[in-house]
């Protein structure tokens, strides 16, 4: 069907692309891999030398290693659920006719706009906390105690704040696959005398599952680098009930300065973000044809 | 394209210099803390003095600011010429000879003004490295209304067996009030200075003089134990993730009937427009336990200059007149004594006017209580008071912060955490090179 | 053709939307409240009603001149979306409509690219902007944010190219379309949407991206995120200020959301390819 004109000229066209993310990923990589075999501490230069795997051992025998590995994966399947589950919702409540629609829309996509420490240190100080938080008085109000989010439930708090942050992202995508939903064949299945819930188990969750795909898939990304709003509320703690791999690594890249064991970290969260993403592939990939 | 930007970046440099004469532009970076804003503010006294020196502001929150400028300086970026550091970096980055000693500072600059306890952080091997711009202790600041109320009278040094009996009887948790509020967000500069501190009071050290940890030993499970118990009966909720602001909104809405915090703290609690409990408010020094020892630390906030930079006579000329005496005056002149920015010379507190400022007298006191040279009762081989000025200590203390705070959580026993603050401690410390 | 719906289906659709659009703005409509109160008000616990000053305002834009960060932030947001989209649309169109056996490899390899942490490899990239004198310029930045959502971009654009139906192509390749004639008169209108939507979520990402903006400036490039981040303050209660310092940072690109939105709505309905 191709052409060989078309197919070299799509090679072209690609090139750019590919050569240019390939630049961006080998040239911090090869410096990241050389580094992660060196002792090297940014404050003392001095004493930089040949580290072998130490750097590696060092890290992944981290008592809270396997705990911040754990904290990962919940953290980011956490907010999958809750994204993708009141992004599918809201995109149904919006679809429906109302008054106000585009105002509802831009409320609802509008925590997207909000830079990440700052949505941190808003839900932290004005929403969560215990004596002053909205929360807080919305508990008193019932006459019930207050609930200390950070200490209790640390991982859970982050949680959702991460979740508000790309509730507006799922729901944006999720809107957009509902609405390229043919109304004509919304209208045959309800002839058919189809009900709402096996309207949208058998019609509407299909035709979004490429949709779903997508929001998985970037989501996933960028939820595996989430350290900021870690820092901003709990520094990882209390123990280690809020440290994930990134955090791990910010501690020794960024606190310590310790660039051998940071590097290190990196070629690891790599490695296993990697793992993550052949599972997914495997998982969800076939939407994607 | 690449060309044509260089051309016209070289053009507008030439018209730059067409209009201002070789003038040195200096790249400050700063910590957005109220003394330096207001330095910002006064920027025109300086240029007016020196027209020939221009200043460019990097202001930023404190964390990012010492990420900011730790990368910069040691991979030589040169991309700031005055850096505002603490007392924790002044001892690494001079050793390191990262930094100009300041040696350039005017004929009535005053060295020997410099409270000593201050200028002793602040200097490596005998030479001055930064100049402080504000100084900071720790100290009591509790309620009168309430300490009355419960039949007690604060000394002007408490002990912590005074302190943590006076937040049993003062906690009226119907009523929200909480005896104390107290640090314990993990991070090392968060709990952990304040811990740290108190740890002091109670004889305990970070390291021995082989740099073995020891937080195996009975004075540190004393430290630990007594602050949890104390913050479970007389601590407010959520203890366990507030830092110096969350402490901060705590007191001044009135629930909290001591707080031990940093120095500054004071001018913001004392203040009508924000503090509903302002013209209540005493101060007391940081309590001891008879050892010899007081809990409160001693931070300043200084300007150095980096090795790197081109304009090195110009950025301690403003160095100077930053830090100098007539500085200071000119904030009083402007903003009244209150706002002067504390803690650094000796001479302000002989000022009768400085005298009146009602916290004066007690945070020069506190500053006097703490030693960076000699922090704890026993001998120990680093310097500093609430930190140990280590490059490792940021992530060391980090990570003990988070199982301290688990252990104010409840979610780990006093004797767990410290364990796994030993075993982490050693970890580290075998693996930076210090334990042989 | 649409069922009619009734007034009261509606009203309570209405209902229970605004609530829960409501809920979900919450956060930010208390910052912006929060804005307008006195630093005591602030926190003071909760209240809806802010004693409207702008002095928090005034204090923010004495501190710290609003317009060259807001300047860079905008430069930096639509020059790397624009220079994202050059060299994403050929790549995706590509993709698309000749793919290969490894084109899904190669989708997934890009993605991974996001992969390294940030903080892990900030030394490495610190190293060469310094070298290659790109340290707190604009140009370094675009181009390091435009890498950054570059693999998004055309994550995006794919699978929106990939809606475009296939037949359409053959038609047209069968009356003899060139390539040129395919992508400039059939592809591009139909592909208008779609891109128009990628292009602001991207300015939506480069907009908020606050790590490298951060670490990678100083003064002549340092956009808002920058700017925030001389208002929050780990020592001293400021959020009136903090409050206010995000409303003037969240405000342009939430009215850009704001008058966009139908294009962004008409951009993410397919109706029109289909």
């Amino acid at each position: 069907m191709a052409t060989r004109q078309t197919q070299s000229l799509a090679t072209i066209m690609r090139a750019p692309a590919i050569i240019l993310l390939m630049i961006w990923m080998v040239v911090p990589l090869a410096m990241t891999l050389y580094f992660s075999f060196l002792n090297y501490n940014l404050l003392n230069p001095a004493n930089t030398s040949w580290a072998g795997f130490f750097n590696y051992r060092y890290f992944y025998t981290d008592p809270a290693f396997f705990e911040s590995i754990w904290n990962t994966l919940v953290l980011v399947l956490g907010v999958l659920l809750i994204t993708i589950i009141g992004g599918i919702a809201i995109a149904l409540l919006i679809d429906q006719p109302m008054f106000g629609q585009g105002i509802v829309r831009i409320l609802v996509i509008s925590p997207f706009f909000v830079m990440p420490p700052v949505a941190a240190l808003v839900w932290k100080n004005m929403i969560m906390n215990p004596s002053y938080g909205v929360f807080a008085d919305i508990a008193h109000f019932f006459g019930v105690a207050p609930v200390d989010w950070f200490a209790q439930y640390p991982l859970f708090s982050i949680i959702v704040i991460v979740a508000w942050q790309w509730l507006p992202f799922a729901t944006l995508i999720l809107l957009t696959s509902l609405q390229s939903l043919d109304g004509e064949q919304k209208e045959a299945a309800e002839m058919d005398g189809a009900g709402v819930v096996s309207r949208f188990i058998y019609l509407t969750l299909p035709h979004m599952a490429r949709a779903i795909t997508v929001v998985i898939l970037i989501q996933t990304i960028f939820l595996l680098g989430v350290y900021a709003e870690i820092l901003v509320t709990t520094n990882g703690g209390p123990g280690y009930a809020s440290t994930n791999l990134v955090f791990l690594i910010y501690r020794a890249a960024r606190l310590n300065f310790d660039i051998g064991g940071g590097a290190a970290g990196g070629i690891i969260a790599v490695v296993l973000a990697n793992f993550v993403a052949i599972f997914l592939m495997r998982a969800v990939g076939k939407n994607l044809d | 394209m690449m060309r044509f930007a260089n051309a016209l970046l070289c053009a507008s440099a030439l018209s730059m210099l067409g209009t201002a004469a070789l003038a040195e532009t200096l790249t400050i970076a700063t910590v957005n803390n109220g003394d330096m804003i207001r330095m910002q503010a006064l920027t025109d006294d300086f240029t007016a003095k020196h027209p020939d020196i221009e200043l460019n502001w990097v202001t930023l929150e404190e964390n990012i600011l010492r990420e900011r400028v730790t990368t910069d300086i040691a991979t030589q970026g040169g991309q700031y010429d005055v850096m505002t550091i603490g007392t924790y970096e002044v001892p690494i980055w001079a050793k390191q000879g990262w930094l100009l000693p300041l040696d350039n500072l005017g004929d009535d600059y005053d060295v020997a003004d410099i409270i000593p306890a201050i200028a002793g952080g602040l200097s490596y091997e005998g030479k001055l490295y930064a100049a402080p711009f504000y100084g900071e202790s720790s100290f009591v600041m509790y309620r009168t209304d309430l300490m009355e109320k419960a039949g007690l009278t604060m000394p002007d040094a408490p002990t912590w067996d005074f302190i943590a009996d006076a937040a049993r009887k003062m906690t009226d948790r119907e009523n929200g009030i909480n005896g104390i509020c107290l640090r314990g967000k993990a991070g090392w500069g968060e709990n952990m200075a304040f811990l740290t501190a108190l740890s002091n009071a109670f004889g305990a050290r970070w390291f021995d003089m082989d740099w073995k940890p020891q937080f195996d030993q009975p004075a540190w499970k004393n430290t630990l134990q007594s602050y949890v118990d104390l913050m479970n009966e007389a601590g407010p909720t959520g203890a366990s993730s507030n830092g110096f602001n969350e402490n901060l909104a705590l007191f001044q809405q009135g629930k909290c009937g001591m707080w031990i915090d940093a120095t500054v703290a004071a001018s913001f609690v004392s203040n009508p427009a924000d503090s509903t409990v302002a013209d209540k408010v005493g101060y007391a020094l940081a309590p001891d336990t008879g050892l010899g020892k007081r809990g409160n630390w001693l931070w300043a906030w200084s300007l150095a200059v980096p090795a790197g930079t081109k304009n090195a006579d110009a950025a301690q000329t403003f160095v100077s007149w930053a830090t100098s005496k007539a500085y200071l005056e000119l904030v009083a002149s402007k903003e009244g004594w209150a706002n002067v920015p504390p803690g650094t010379r000796t001479s302000l507190y002989e000022n009768p006017e400085y005298a009146k400022v009602p916290f004066a007298k007690m945070t020069l006191d506190s500053i006097n209580a703490a030693d960076p040279t000699k922090p704890t009762v026993d001998e120990v081989p680093y310097v500093g008071v609430q930190f140990v000025a280590i490059p490792e200590f940021q992530g060391l203390g980090t990570t003990v912060g988070q199982l301290f705070s688990a252990a104010l959580a409840g979610q780990m026993s006093v004797d767990d955490a410290l364990a796994q603050a030993q075993s982490v401690a050693t970890r580290e410390m075998t693996r930076a090179g210090y334990i042989k | 053709m649409a069922r009619a719906v009734t007034t009261r289906t509606k009203a309570i659709n209405t209902a229970v939307a605004w609530t829960l659009a409501l809920v979900i703005f919450f956060p930010i409509l208390y910052t912006i409240i929060t804005s307008l109160k006195t630093e005591s008000e602030a926190i003071a616990g909760f209240d809806l009603i802010p004693s409207f000053t702008i002095e928090s305002y005034i204090a923010v834009q004495t501190q710290n001149d609003y317009f060259k960060p807001f300047m860079n932030s905008v430069i930096l947001a639509v020059g790397s979306t624009i220079l994202a989209l050059i060299v994403a649309i050929p790549a995706a169109w590509a993709m698309a409509f000749s793919p290969t056996k490894r084109t899904k490899d190669i989708l997934m390899w890009m993605l991974s690219t996001k992969m390294m942490p940030a903080v892990a490899v900030l030394v490495p990239i610190y190293l060469i902007f310094l070298r290659t004198g790109l340290m707190d310029t604009r140009i370094g930045l675009t181009v390091m944010l435009m890498l950054i959502n570059l693999p998004i971009v055309i994550w995006m654009l794919y699978t929106y190219f990939r809606e475009i139906p296939g037949e359409i192509l053959e038609a047209a390749r069968m009356d003899g379309a060139s390539l040129w004639n395919e992508i400039v008169y059939i592809l591009t209108p139909m592909a208008v949407p779609g891109i128009a939507s990628t292009m602001l979520l991207n300015i939506i990402l480069a907009w908020n991206e606050s790590f490298w903006t951060i670490q990678l400036t100083t003064t002549n490039a340092a956009p808002l995120t920058a700017f925030i981040a001389s208002f929050s303050s780990p020592q001293g209660l400021f959020w009136a200020k903090l409050s206010a310092a995000s409303t003037l940072a969240i405000a342009p690109i939430l009215i850009m959301g704001w008058f966009s939105q139908k294009q962004l709505v008409r951009g993410l309905t397919f109706g029109a390819v289909k």
